[in-house]
C-alpha cells in the first residue's frame, strides 16, 4: 500500500454518522428556506387578491364619487381619500416638529443618562397598542368638544408618529461627520444655527425618509381613528366634524353584508396598499445614497 | 498510557507510517516527510489575484512560519490550506495543493472533512461565549459523536496539558470559556484545535493580541506540539518566526518571494527582498 | 491722509446674542420631554377613564367572567383570556418561522437574493392591519374553515382543542393573523441579532469540521439565543395590542372555551367594537379599564423586550461626543 493511497482514503473515509451529519445539515438548510417561503407567503396572497377582487372596482368613480347607500351600485371611496390626506396632514402638523426637536435634543444636547430613558420611552411608546392611542384621544378631545372630528383623529395618528419620527431623525443627525460641526463652529456661528443650517440640511434626506416611513404605518392605521376621526359617508366640510378615512371605509365595508360594498373594500384596500408600497419603495430609492461625503 | 501527553488517537490515524514501495501515482511523488505539497496554487477574490503560483512542500512535524508585509496573501495561503476561504464571497482558485499526496479540492472531498483533520486558531481568541471552558474543548468531539465519557474526560485534560493550560482551570473546569484572560483564552482555543487530533495545525498570527509572557507561553507550547503536529503559523513578527519556526517562507505581494531552513532566511537570504524585510527595511 | 488702522478691523459683528441658543436648547427640550410625558398622560387619561369600573369591581373585574351591558356587570377575564390564547398561538407559529428565516436571510441564501428577500419582509411589515383583516375574512377563514380545521379534527380531535363545532371565525384564526402579522418584526430584530453575531465564532466552528448547520447551532444560535428571546417578547408585545385583523376573524364572542376552533374576543377588539356603543357610563367605563389593563401589559412587556435588547446592543445607539 503506497502513502498516497492510504491518504486518499484518510479524506475521503468519513467517520461514523458524517453522511448523517451532512444530510441534517442539508435538511436544516431546507426547512430555512421553507420557513424563508412561508413566510413571505402573505404578502404575495394579500396582494394577489387584492388586485383580483380589488382591481375592477377601482375606476373613474372610485376616486370621485361619495359612497353610495347600501343597495345601491357603484360609488366610491373620494371623501375618504380626501380624509385620509387631511389626517395625513395634520398628524404630520403635529408628529413632525416634535419628532423632529426630539430628535434633535437627543443627537445635539442630551447627556447620555437623559437620552438613555428618552430613548426608551419612545421604544416603549412605540409599543402602545394604536387603539389605546385611540381611547386617550377620545377622553382628550372628543369628550369635552362633546363630538367626534377630524381634529381628534389627527391627533391621533400625529401622537403615534412623535417617537417613529424622533428615532429616525436622532439616528441621521448622528450619521453627520462631528468635523462639520466642529467646522461650523469654528466659523463663530451660533449652536442653534449650526444645528438647523449644517447639521439638519446635511442629514435632510434621511429625515424626510423617515417621516415619510412614519406617515406610510399612520397612513394605514384604523383603530386610533375609530371612536376619533369616527368616519363619515359624505364630505368633511367642517374638521370639528367627523371625517371619512380611507381604513375606517375598509374596516367598515368589510363587516357590511352587502357584496358591492365588499368589492369596494376590496379597492379600497388595494388602493391604500399600492400607496403605501408606493411610498416604501421610493423612500428606499431616495435613501440608497444616504452616506454623507 | 506511559506518557499521558503522547497521543494515541482512537479515531481511525491517516498518518502513513510504513511508506511502502515508491509507487508515483501522481506526478510528485510525496516523500513521507513531506504533510503539503503545493504547486502553482493561485487565488482570486472576485478580480483581484491574492496568490499567484505558489509553490511551496511543507514538512511534517516541523514548524513552518510565514512572514511577509501586511496584504502578501499569508493569511489567505493559510486559510486555503484547510479551505476556510470558501466562506467569503467570490473566491476563485486554480493549482492543486496536496496533503499527504491527496488533493484538498477535489470534487469529492467534503470540505468539513479537511477542516476536521487541518485544525486552525485565529488572530483573535474565539471561544464559544454560551461554552464552559470544558464544553469549548470538547466541542469538536462531540460534533464527531463522541460520546464516551471516560474517553472526553481524557482527552479534556490531555487537551488542556498540551495546551499548557490544564493547571490553570482545573478547578473551574464550569466556567464560561470568556471567563479567561486573553492568553488563556488562546490557548482554550488551540486546546479546542487539538482535541479532535487533526494532522496539522494552521495558526493565523495567534500571539498577536496578546501581552509578552501570554505570546512566551504560546511559543513554548508551539514547540512542544510540533512533535505530534505538522504547523503552519503567520506571524506578522519576524523575532517570533524566527524563534519557533524550524522552516520560513516569505511572501510578497501574493508571490512566494522564498523559502529555506529559518536560519538561512534570517541569516543569509538569497533574494535580496527577503534581506530588506527581515532586515526591516520594508513592510 | 488717514492712516491705516494699526490693527485690521475686526469684521464688524453684533455682540452674540445668547437668547436664540437658549430658548431653541429648550425648544428641543420640550420635544424631548413630551415623549415622557405621553407615557404619564396615556395611563392617566385611561386611569380617569376607568376609574368608575375601578372603584366598584376592584381586583375582581380581572377575573370575572361575565361581560352584560344590559346588566351593567362587568369582567374581563374572557377578553384577557382571549387575548393570551391569541398571542401564544401566534408566538408558537412566528417565532420558529420568523427565527428559521432571519436565519435563512443570514446564513443561507445567496448573497445576492438576500437583499430582495429582506424588502420582501419589510413590505410585509407595511401591510396596514385593516387589509390583514379584510383579506382574512373573505380568503384565509374559508380557507381554514374547509381545510386546515377539518383536517386537525380528523387527526388531532381527540385533543379538546380541536373539537366542537367549526365555523371559521374562531381563536385559531386569530392567533394566526397575529402570528403573520408579528412576522416582520421578529424577523427583522432576529436579524439584527443574527448579523451581529462575529464572524469570528462561525469560522471557529467551521475549523473544527463542523457542518453548516452545526455551526449555526453552535456559534450562531447559542450566540444570539438571548436576542432572539428579545425579538420574540417584542413579538408578543405587538401581538397583545394588535386590534383589527383579529377582530375581524375571532367571532367575537365573549366566552371561554377550551377548543380553538371557538370564537372569542381578545382586550384590542372588544374596545374596537364596542367602544362608540357604550351607552351608559359604567359600560365606558368598563372599556376604559380594559384599555388599561392592555396598556400595562404592553408596557411591561415592551419594557422587558426593550431591556433584553438594550443589554445586548450596549445601550442602543449612543451618542456621538
Amino acid at each position: 500500500m503506497n502513502p498516497a493511497a492510504a491518504a486518499a482514503s484518510a479524506l475521503q473515509t468519513a467517520p461514523p454518522g458524517h453522511a448523517w451529519r451532512q444530510l441534517k445539515s442539508r435538511g436544516m438548510g431546507a426547512v430555512m428556506l421553507l420557513c424563508c417561503l412561508l413566510v413571505m407567503a402573505p404578502l404575495f396572497l394579500v396582494l394577489y387578491f387584492l388586485i383580483h377582487e380589488g382591481a375592477s372596482a377601482v375606476d373613474w368613480n372610485f376616486f370621485t364619487q361619495l359612497p353610495k347607500p347600501p343597495g345601491e351600485l357603484g360609488g366610491g371611496m373620494a371623501n375618504a381619500i380626501t380624509g385620509s390626506l387631511v389626517l395625513l396632514a395634520m398628524a404630520a402638523a403635529i408628529g413632525v416638529p416634535l419628532g423632529v426637536l426630539g430628535g434633535i435634543y437627543l443627537a445635539e444636547y442630551g447627556s447620555a443618562r437623559a437620552n438613555y430613558w428618552i430613548r426608551f420611552a419612545a421604544d416603549v411608546l412605540n409599543g402602545i397598542p394604536s387603539i389605546v392611542w385611540g381611547m386617550v384621544v377620545y377622553a382628550l378631545l372628543v369628550v369635552p368638544f362633546k363630538s367626534f372630528s377630524a381634529y381628534a383623529g389627527g391627533v391621533a395618528l400625529g401622537l403615534i408618529m412623535i417617537p417613529l419620527v424622533m428615532r429616525t431623525t436622532e439616528e441621521m443627525l448622528l450619521l453627520v461627520p462631528q468635523g462639520y460641526r466642529e467646522a461650523a463652529l469654528a466659523l463663530g456661528i451660533a449652536r442653534w444655527r449650526m444645528i438647523t443650517v449644517i447639521v439638519v440640511r446635511t442629514a435632510l434626506k434621511g429625515i424626510i425618509t423617515g417621516v415619510l416611513v412614519a406617515l406610510a404605518r399612520v397612513a394605514g392605521e384604523t383603530a386610533p381613528l375609530l371612536f376619533t376621526a369616527l368616519g363619515n359617508n359624505f364630505w368633511n366640510h367642517n374638521l370639528a366634524e367627523p371625517i371619512a378615512a380611507v381604513p375606517l371605509q375598509i374596516f367598515t365595508y368589510a363587516i357590511s353584508p352587502y357584496d358591492d360594498w365588499h368589492r369596494q373594500a376590496w379597492a379600497g384596500a388595494l388602493v391604500l396598499l399600492a400607496m403605501i408600497l408606493v411610498l416604501n419603495v421610493f423612500v428606499r430609492i431616495i435613501s440608497r445614497d444616504r452616506k454623507f461625503n | 498510557m506511559a506518557d499521558p501527553i503522547r497521543l494515541t488517537s482512537p479515531l481511525p490515524s491517516p498518518r502513513p507510517d510504513a511508506p511502502g514501495p515508491a509507487a508515483p501515482v501522481r506526478p510528485p511523488p510525496p516523500g513521507a516527510d513531506v504533510a503539503f505539497d503545493i504547486r502553482d496554487f493561485s487565488l482570486w477574490y472576485f478580480a483581484h489575484q491574492a496568490l499567484d503560483a505558489v509553490t511551496i512542500q511543507i514538512p511534517r512535524q516541523k514548524v513552518t512560519a510565514i512572514i511577509g508585509p501586511s496584504g502578501c496573501g499569508k493569511s489567505t495561503f493559510l486559510r486555503a490550506l484547510n479551505r476556510m476561504h470558501e466562506l467569503s464571497p467570490g473566491v476563485r482558485i486554480a493549482g492543486e495543493p496536496r496533503l499527504n499526496g491527496e488533493n484538498l479540492y477535489a470534487p469529492q472531498i467534503d470540505p468539513t472533512m479537511v477542516r476536521r483533520r487541518i485544525g486552525m486558531v485565529f488572530q483573535k481568541s474565539n471561544p464559544f461565549p454560551t461554552m464552559t471552558i470544558a464544553e469549548n474543548v470538547l466541542c469538536g468531539l462531540r460534533l464527531n459523536g463522541v460520546r464516551d465519557r471516560p474517553l472526553l474526560r481524557e482527552r479534556l485534560e490531555q487537551s488542556l496539558r498540551m495546551a499548557a493550560l490544564w493547571d490553570e482551570v482545573k478547578d473551574h473546569l464550569d466556567r464560561p470559556g470568556t471567563s479567561l484572560s486573553g492568553g488563556q483564552q488562546q490557548r482554550l482555543c488551540i486546546a479546542r484545535a487539538i482535541a479532535v487530533r487533526p494532522e496539522v495545525l494552521l495558526l493565523d498570527e495567534p500571539c498577536s493580541a496578546l501581552d509578552p509572557i501570554a505570546t512566551a507561553k504560546v511559543e513554548e507550547l508551539i514547540h512542544e506540539l510540533k512533535r505530534d503536529y505538522t504547523i503552519v503559523i503567520v506571524t506578522h513578527n519576524m523575532q517570533q518566526a524566527a524563534r519557533v519556526s524550524d522552516r520560513t517562507a516569505f511572501f510578497y505581494l501574493g508571490q512566494l518571494i522564498e523559502y529555506a531552513d529559518t536560519r538561512t532566511i534570517f541569516m543569509n537570504p538569497a533574494n535580496p527582498q527577503t534581506e530588506a524585510y527581515v532586515s526591516g527595511r520594508f513592510g | 491722509m488717514p492712516a491705516a488702522p494699526a490693527a485690521p478691523a475686526a469684521v464688524p459683528s453684533a455682540p452674540p446674542r445668547r437668547w436664540p441658543d437658549v430658548s431653541f436648547r429648550w425648544l428641543a427640550l420640550l420635544a424631548a420631554a413630551t415623549i415622557v410625558a405621553l407615557i404619564f398622560l396615556v395611563g392617566w387619561e385611561l386611569y380617569r377613564g376607568a376609574h368608575l369600573a375601578v372603584m366598584k369591581f376592584g381586583v375582581n373585574f380581572l377575573h370575572h367572567s361575565v361581560w352584560d351591558p344590559v346588566a351593567d356587570d362587568y369582567g374581563a377575564w374572557p377578553f384577557i383570556f382571549g387575548t393570551l390564547v391569541t398571542s401564544v398561538i401566534a408566538l408558537l407559529l412566528a417565532v420558529p418561522l420568523g427565527v428559521g428565516t432571519a436565519l435563512y436571510l443570514t446564513e443561507i441564501a445567496p448573497l445576492r437574493i438576500r437583499q430582495p428577500l429582506v424588502m420582501v419582509v419589510e413590505m410585509l411589515a407595511a401591510v396596514p392591519s385593516v387589509i390583514f383583516g379584510l383579506w382574512g375574512v373573505f380568503v384565509l377563514v374559508p380557507w381554514l374553515r374547509d381545510n386546515l380545521f377539518v383536517w386537525l379534527k380528523k387527526w388531532l380531535g381527540f385533543l379538546p382543542l380541536f373539537q366542537g363545532p367549526i365555523y371559521g371565525v374562531s381563536v385559531l384564526a386569530g392567533g394566526i393573523i397575529v402570528a403573520i402579522m408579528i412576522l416582520p418584526i421578529i424577523t427583522s430584530v432576529s436579524r439584527e441579532i443574527l448579523r451581529s453575531v462575529p464572524n469570528l465564532q462561525r469560522e471557529a466552528a467551521y475549523a473544527l469540521g463542523a457542518t453548516h448547520w452545526e455551526v449555526i447551532r453552535l456559534a450562531v444560535l447559542s450566540y444570539a439565543r438571548r436576542g432572539i428571546f428579545g425579538a420574540a417578547v417584542l413579538g408578543l408585545g405587538r401581538a397583545l395590542g394588535e386590534t383589527m385583523a383579529i377582530t375581524m376573524v375571532i367571532g367575537n364572542r365573549a366566552e371561554v372555551s377550551a377548543s380553538l376552533f371557538a370564537p372569542g374576543y381578545t382586550l384590542a377588539s372588544v374596545i374596537a367594537n364596542e367602544f362608540t356603543e357604550a351607552t351608559t357610563d359604567m359600560y365606558l367605563s368598563a372599556l376604559f379599564e380594559l384599555g388599561l389593563v392592555l396598556l400595562v401589559v404592553t408596557i411591561l412587556v415592551n419594557v422587558v423586550a426593550q431591556l433584553m435588547l438594550r443589554s445586548l446592543a450596549g445601550g442602543g445607539t449612543g451618542k456621538v461626543q
